[in-house]
C-alpha cells in the first residue's frame, strides 16, 4: 500500500460509470490518481452545446467525490489524422473499418499515454474489460472475466511495451458488479446510460454522419447472378453480412448482403442466412500486432473476426513478408475485410490484425470488396 | 509541497481586513437598504458610504457609480445598455480584437442584432494604435470601448489619448479598468472616459460585485428591471457583504496605488531576470507600456496544456489565455492578435500574474519549478 503512494496512476476518464469506478479502485488502493479527459472530437452544435462538455462535467463530479486533481486535453487533431482519415479511407475503399481499435492503438494507448507519461505517470489506467498478468517480467494481455464485456478485441493493437505502462483495474469484474461499486459509493456517474456506438457519432443515425463526410454514390443491388433488386444508397453505408436496411421486398427472402462491386458501384445480395457467398475459410491479415512475438511460424488459436463473436478454431501462419495466412477450423460467416481478427489461446489474447482479403477453397472472393 | 499561487490576475485572495468586515456585514447588516425602518437605514448608510469610497478611487461623483455582480456585468451592461439607448444615432461599434469575453461577446451579440462592431488589430507588442480609432471612427459610431490594462499580456492602452480623441465625437467611451485597479491612480476626468467596468475580487475584494462608473450625462438601456436600486439602473437587492468587502479593498489601496506599483514592478523585475535564464523563451508584450502585475512567457517548443498540468502538480498555479473548456482548447485570442495564430509564442504562452504578499523569494522558487518543468518536458519532446 506505500508503495502504491509513490506510484502515479493517470485514468482516462471519460465520464462513464467504467473509468469512474477505475478512479475510484485505484484511489481505493491507495494510488497517486490524476483523472484525465479527452477530447477528441469536436461536436458542438449551433447552439453551443457539445456532449463533451456534459462528460466532462461529470468527470469533475467524479474527481471531487474522489478528491483526485482532473485536467482535460484535446487530441482532436490527433484524431482526425490517425483514426477518423483511416476511417472514411477504409469506407473509401469499399472495407468496414473499426475506428476504436486504431482509436486504442493512436489515441489512448499513445498520444494519451505520451501525455501521462509527461506528467510523472508511472501508469495510465482505463475501464476497459480486460487484464493483464505480469508475471516473471512477463506481460500478458487476458480476457475480461465478463464474457458479454470483454474488450480485447479492441486492444488488439497494444504491443508489450505499451501495456507494460498500462492497469485495467476492472478487468477482473463483471459489469454488473462495476454498476453495484458505483452505486454503493454514490459516484455521480452511477446511474449513468452506458454510452453506445462509434464515439464521435454517438446517438445519431449513422448514414446521415457518414454522408456529411463522403459523397453518396447511390447504384443498384443484384443478386450475383445479376438479378436486379432494386437501388442501394451507395456502397459505404452497407457491410457484409447485413440483413436490416436493404429495402427489398417480396419472396425469398430475407436478403443479406454479400459484397459489393467498388467499379460498378453494385451491392450484391444474397437470400437466407446460410446462403455459401457469406461463408469462407480462410484469410489473409496485415498490421499484425502479437503482445508478445510468437515463434513458431504456424499455430494453432481460437480467434474473433468480429466483436463479441464466439471464439473459433483457427490456424494461423505467418508469412515472411509480415502478413498472416489464417485458416478456419470450420467455414466462417461474413468475415469482413477491414475488420479486425483477433487470436487467442485460452483466456490469453495474443493479438491481432486487419483482415485484407478473405477466401474459400483457395479462391479469394474479390465480391467482398 | 507548499503551493505557488502566481495567478493574480484571475482573481486574489480576500485581503484579512476584506475578510473581517464582511463577517460582520454577513451577521449584523442584514436589513434591506430599500426598507424604511432602521435596520434598512443602517444598510443603506453601509452602501452609500461605500458608494463613495469607490466614486472617490475613480475621482468620480457618488452618483456616478453602479454596483454590478462583477467586471463581466459592468461591461455587459455598459456595451448592451450603451448600444440599446443610442442606436438610434447609429449602430456602430469600435472595440479592439484584444479585450476581455465580456467585452468581446457582449459585441458579438450586438452583431446578431443588427449593430456592426469593428475589432481593431493590435501590433505586435498588443497594443492599439490611436490612429486605428481615428480610421474606424465614422458618424455612426455610438461607443468605443477599448480595455486599460490587457489581462493576458499586461500591455497598457493610450486610453487618455483615446478619450481626447473622442472629445468632440458622439461615441460613448467605455474603457475595461479592471486590471488597472489598484495599481493605477484612475481618474475619470483625465481619461475622459464616460464608462469605466472595476471589480472588487482582482484588488484583494469578494468576489461577485463590481461596479461601472457612468458619467452622469450619458444614458443607458438597463438590462435588468424590476426596482429601484442603483437608480433603476441596475434593480435588484444590494449585495451588501460584497458591497462592504468592496469598499474595504479599495480603502486598503487608495492613495497607495502608486506603492502597491513599485512594490509588483519589484517583483517583476525579479521574475524576469530569473525567468531569463531558462533558455529559449520570449516574454510577450510593450517592454514599457506594461503593467507590472503580469508577465506573459512564451517556453517555445512547449504545449501550453503540459506546462499548465506539469506546473499544478508541481503546486505552481499559473494560467494561460486560452480556454480550455472540456478539453477544447482555443489558443488566446490576444495572442493571436499579436502574433497569428500558428505562431509558436502563441501556442506556448503562460501568464504569471503577481500579488500583493509575495516577496522576491517567491519569485526565485517559482522560476525554480518552471525551469525544472521546462527543461524536464523539452528533454522529453526530444
Amino acid at each position: 500500500m506505500s508503495n502504491n503512494k509513490q506510484t502515479r496512476v493517470v485514468v482516462g476518464m471519460s465520464g462513464g460509470v467504467d473509468s469512474s469506478v477505475t478512479a475510484l479502485l485505484l484511489k481505493q488502493q491507495g494510488y497517486d490518481v490524476i483523472g484525465i479527459f479527452m477530447k477528441n472530437w469536436d461536436d458542438t452544435d449551433e447552439d453551443g452545446f457539445c456532449t463533451a462538455t456534459e462528460d466532462y462535467e461529470d468527470v469533475i463530479r467524479v474527481c471531487n467525490q474522489l478528491d483526485i486533481p482532473y485536467f482535460a486535453v484535446n487530441f482532436e487533431k490527433q484524431y482526425w489524422d490517425k483514426v477518423f482519415t483511416y476511417f472514411l479511407d477504409e469506407y473509401k475503399k469499399g472495407r468496414t473499418p473499426n475506428p476504436d481499435v486504431m482509436c486504442n492503438k493512436e489515441i489512448k494507448f499513445k498520444a494519451f499515454l505520451d501525455h501521462a507519461l509527461s506528467l510523472g505517470a508511472d501508469y495510465v489506467a482505463t475501464g476497459h474489460y480486460a487484464q493483464l498478468r505480469r508475471e516473471n517480467g512477463k506481460i500478458e494481455l487476458l480476457r475480461g472475466v465478463d464474457d458479454n464485456k470483454d474488450q480485447t478485441y479492441f486492444l488488439n493493437q497494444l504491443s508489450k511495451d505499451v501495456l507494460e505502462k498500462v492497469m485495467f483495474p476492472l478487468g477482473h469484474l463483471p459489469k454488473k458488479e462495476v454498476r453495484k461499486i458505483a452505486l454503493d459509493h454514490d459516484l455521480a456517474t452511477a446511474k449513468k446510460k452506458d454510452s453506445t456506438g462509434i464515439c464521435f457519432i454517438g446517438e445519431r443515425d449513422f448514414k446521415t454522419f457518414l454522408s456529411e463526410y463522403l459523397p453518396a454514390q447511390p447504384g443498384r443491388i443484384k443478386t450475383m447472378d445479376g438479378v436486379d433488386k432494386g437501388e442501394h444508397d451507395g456502397l459505404m453505408y452497407y457491410t457484409i453480412g447485413q440483413r436490416q436496411g436493404l429495402g427489398i421486398g417480396g419472396p425469398g427472402g430475407p436478403w443479406f448482403v454479400v459484397g459489393k462491386n467498388l467499379k460498378d458501384n453494385v451491392l450484391y445480395v444474397e437470400a437466407g442466412e446460410h446462403n455459401p457467398y457469406l461463408a469462407s475459410d480462410a484469410l489473409l491479415a496485415s498490421d499484425v500486432n502479437f503482445v508478445n512475438p510468437i515463434e513458431e511460424m504456424t499455430f494453432k488459436a481460437t480467434a474473433k473476426f468480429r466483436y463479441r463473436q464466439k471464439d473459433s478454431g483457427v490456424t494461423v501462419t505467418q508469412r515472411p513478408d509480415g502478413t498472416l495466412y489464417v485458416m478456419f477450423d470450420q467455414e466462417e460467416k461474413a468475415v469482413t475485410p477491414g475488420q479486425a481478427v483477433v487470436f487467442y489461446q485460452d483466456e490469453v489474447c495474443l493479438g491481432g490484425a486487419t483482415i485484407d482479403e478473405v477466401y474459400k477453397q483457395g479462391e479469394r472472393l474479390d465480391y467482398l470488396g | 509541497m507548499d503551493t505557488l499561487y502566481f495567478d493574480h490576475a484571475a482573481t486574489t485572495p480576500l485581503h484579512p481586513d476584506v475578510s473581517q468586515m464582511m463577517s460582520t456585514a454577513l451577521t449584523e447588516n442584514f436589513g434591506n437598504p430599500s426598507s424604511i425602518h432602521q435596520s434598512g437605514r443602517q444598510s443603506r448608510k453601509a452602501v452609500d458610504e461605500a458608494r463613495t469610497v469607490i466614486a472617490k478611487s475613480l475621482g468620480a461623483n457618488d452618483k456616478d457609480i453602479i454596483f454590478t455582480s462583477g467586471g463581466t456585468e459592468a461591461d455587459n451592461l455598459a456595451i448592451i445598455g450603451t448600444a440599446l439607448k443610442h442606436q438610434d444615432k447609429g449602430k456602430h461599434i469600435i472595440t479592439s480584437s484584444i479585450e476581455h469575453h465580456a467585452v468581446l461577446d457582449s459585441c458579438h451579440y450586438l452583431e446578431t442584432r443588427g449593430f456592426t462592431v469593428t475589432y481593431l488589430p493590435v501590433d505586435e507588442t498588443g497594443v492599439v494604435g490611436i490612429d486605428t480609432v481615428k480610421m474606424a471612427l465614422t458618424d455612426e459610431t455610438i461607443l468605443v470601448s477599448i480595455m486599460m490594462i490587457n489581462n493576458e499580456v499586461g500591455t497598457i492602452q493610450p486610453i487618455q489619448a483615446i478619450g481626447e480623441l473622442l472629445k468632440d465625437h458622439q461615441a460613448v467611451f467605455h474603457t475595461d479598468a479592471v486590471q488597472a485597479y489598484g495599481i493605477v491612480p484612475l481618474d475619470v476626468e483625465d481619461l475622459q472616459v464616460d464608462l469605466l467596468t472595476v471589480t472588487a475580487h482582482k484588488v484583494n475584494g469578494p468576489k461577485g460585485i463590481g461596479a461601472l462608473y457612468k458619467r452622469q450625462a450619458v444614458k443607458i438601456q438597463p438590462l435588468f428591471y424590476g426596482g429601484d436600486q442603483e437608480r433603476k439602473r441596475r434593480p435588484g437587492t444590494e449585495n451588501l457583504p460584497g458591497i462592504i468587502g468592496f469598499k474595504q479593498a479599495v480603502e486598503l489601496f487608495l492613495g497607495e496605488e502608486l506603492n502597491r506599483q513599485a512594490h509588483f514592478q519589484q517583483l517583476k523585475t525579479t521574475f524576469e531576470k530569473e525567468v531569463n535564464t531558462i533558455a529559449n523563451i520570449t516574454i510577450n508584450g510593450d517592454e514599457d507600456k506594461v503593467s507590472p502585475l503580469i508577465c506573459n512567457v512564451s517556453f517555445l517548443g512547449t504545449r501550453i496544456e503540459q506546462v499548465l498540468m506539469n506546473l499544478d502538480l508541481d503546486g505552481v498555479f499559473v494560467s494561460s489565455g486560452s480556454a480550455c473548456t472540456a478539453g477544447s482548447m482555443t489558443s488566446s485570442h490576444v495572442l493571436k492578435a499579436m502574433y497569428g495564430e500558428k505562431d509558436e509564442r502563441t501556442l506556448s504562452a503562460i501568464r504569471f500574474s503577481f500579488g500583493l504578499h509575495h516577496t522576491e523569494k517567491a519569485m526565485i522558487e517559482v522560476v525554480k519549478r518552471v525551469k525544472q518543468t521546462i527543461e524536464r518536458l523539452r528533454t522529453l519532446a526530444n
